[in-house]
């Protein structure tokens, strides 16, 4: 198990969720993941991809103009 | 060592479709139709740079109240499928670009583009269905409505969009399936045929009321659809853009800045982006290593881009006197501008903001 972290600054909505998925499909269950984000929107978009996709939001913080999501990685589904 | 059961006892395989997502009620529907006969649905959202989404509302102030929210994923949420969100804004741009079937009332290429996304949904059904056999997936939904939209929801292209995009018989449009030839799904008797819908055209009442059905009451309700192809204004930004360039091209970040800020071109090789409020003044503060920039420093004003080449000192000058125009200092004599080139180098220029008669309105794009 280990820990990662994504930089997703001044990328707009949908573009976090789309490098945090993609980031995802190559961690291993029980893995975690730190992603930081400017735009704002990422605080809601990234735990409802998590909620949906069965990966476990650990915490939501903001700090200034940013945003970070640290998230577990569930079971993997299919990659598409 | 157990017996394996009876044939009789084992349950039916359940079946596994993809549903294009947009976020739109449509879409939604056609999930929830299925959902209702069994099927089990994963959705795919294809980003494709034109979306129409929270980050637009994010910017601005005004739209501050607004969620701020990703309609696909919030619509995911409510269904409770999984989605799979995909950039194709790369391959998308021949898609724009090069329409075969050619543009609607705007630059929106819907009938191309809806062929492409099919394609790109009977790609991931094909890898899928390699990858994971019986848990991949057996066919594609949409939320499309015959006769909803004049070019790419006709009754004469939806089998081109079947046809062209190789997904044929395993397309299946849930809400509008009764007025169509019936599907793989429907001949294999994975979903029933007669609890499919009829709809067709543009009357919206059947939709609202089975989403009233449904209980659904809080959806994304777009006034121009949820892609920026379809505006008006932002389609002539674009074919400006075009223009100036003296071809057709584009970058993501271009097509970002085309959602964002006032646009003037003052002469055909520059324009500048002027930030109308704080949250767009951040949004465009992300650019300036890329592109030189205008502020004002003696009183408070907008950061605006310069997209082109200045040519003259007399040009940076105009420049700089409509940025000042848009400041808290436009009736001042003098207001001194801040000019950035992308490594940061920064020179001050004292200047008197534009008068209105000084700004052209043909220069508003
Ligand atoms: S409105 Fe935009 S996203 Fe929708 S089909 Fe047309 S071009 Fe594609």
């Amino acid at each position: 198990m280990s820990h990662h972290e994504l930089d997703a600054r001044r990328l707009l909505c949908p573009m976090p969720v789309i490098k945090t998925q993609n980031q995802v499909n190559t961690l291993q269950q029980g893995d975690t993941l730190t992603v930081i984000c400017t735009d704002p929107g990422a605080l809601n978009d990234i735990p409802a991809w998590c909620r949906i996709n069965g990966h476990a939001v650990l915490e939501t913080r903001e700090e200034g103009h940013e945003v970070r999501v640290t998230l577990e990685i569930g079971e993997p589904s299919i990659a598409l | 060592m157990t017996e394996s059961a009876p044939q009789t006892l084992q349950r039916p395989l359940q079946r596994r479709a993809i549903a294009l997502v947009s976020g739109g009620l449509d879409s939604m529907l056609a999930v929830k139709v299925m959902q209702e006969q069994g099927i089990h649905v994963e959705g795919v959202n294809f980003f494709t740079g034109f979306c129409v989404e929270g980050h637009t509302h994010a910017i601005r102030k005004k739209d501050k109240d607004k969620n701020k929210r990703n309609n696909a994923l919030w619509v995911a949420e409510q269904l409770g499928i999984k989605l799979h969100i995909v950039d194709i804004s790369e391959e998308y741009k021949d898609v724009v670009l090069n329409p075969k079937h050619g543009y609607g009332a705007n630059l929106n290429p819907c009938l191309d583009c809806k062929i492409f996304m099919v394609n790109k949904a009977t790609l991931m059904l094909n890898k899928a269905r390699e990858l994971a056999g019986e848990k991949g997936f057996d066919f594609i939904i949409t939320g499309e409505v015959v006769g909803q939209r004049p070019k790419s929801q006709r009754k004469e292209t939806m089998p081109i969009i079947s046809r062209e995009s190789g997904a044929d018989d395993r397309l299946l449009r849930p809400l509008s399936a009764k007025n169509l030839p019936e599907t793989l799904p429907e001949r294999e008797g994975w979903v029933d045929r007669s609890q499919l819908h009829d709809f067709s055209g543009r009357n919206r009442k059947p939709q609202m009321a089975l989403a009233k059905r449904f209980g659904l009451d809080d959806f994304a309700q777009p006034a121009g659809g949820c892609c920026f192809l379809t505006d008006e204004s932002y389609s002539r930004k674009l074919a400006d853009l075009w223009q100036a360039r003296n071809e057709r091209r584009y970058e993501l970040d271009d097509i970002m800045l085309l959602k964002v800020g006032r646009h003037i071109r003052p002469a055909p090789h520059y324009k500048l982006i002027i930030s109308r409020e704080e949250g767009e003044n951040r949004f465009l503060e992300g650019y300036r290593y890329q592109f030189t920039s205008i502020t004002t420093s003696s009183c408070p004003g907008p950061l605006a881009l310069i997209d082109g080449k200045l040519e003259s000192d007399h040009e940076l000058r105009q420049a700089a006197a409509i940025v000042a125009r848009y400041s808290k200092g436009r009736t001042d004599d003098e207001v001194v501008v801040e000019v950035r080139d992308p490594s940061g180098v920064v020179r001050q220029l004292p200047v008197r903001p534009a008068t209105p008669d000084q700004v052209s309105p043909e220069w508003m794009v």
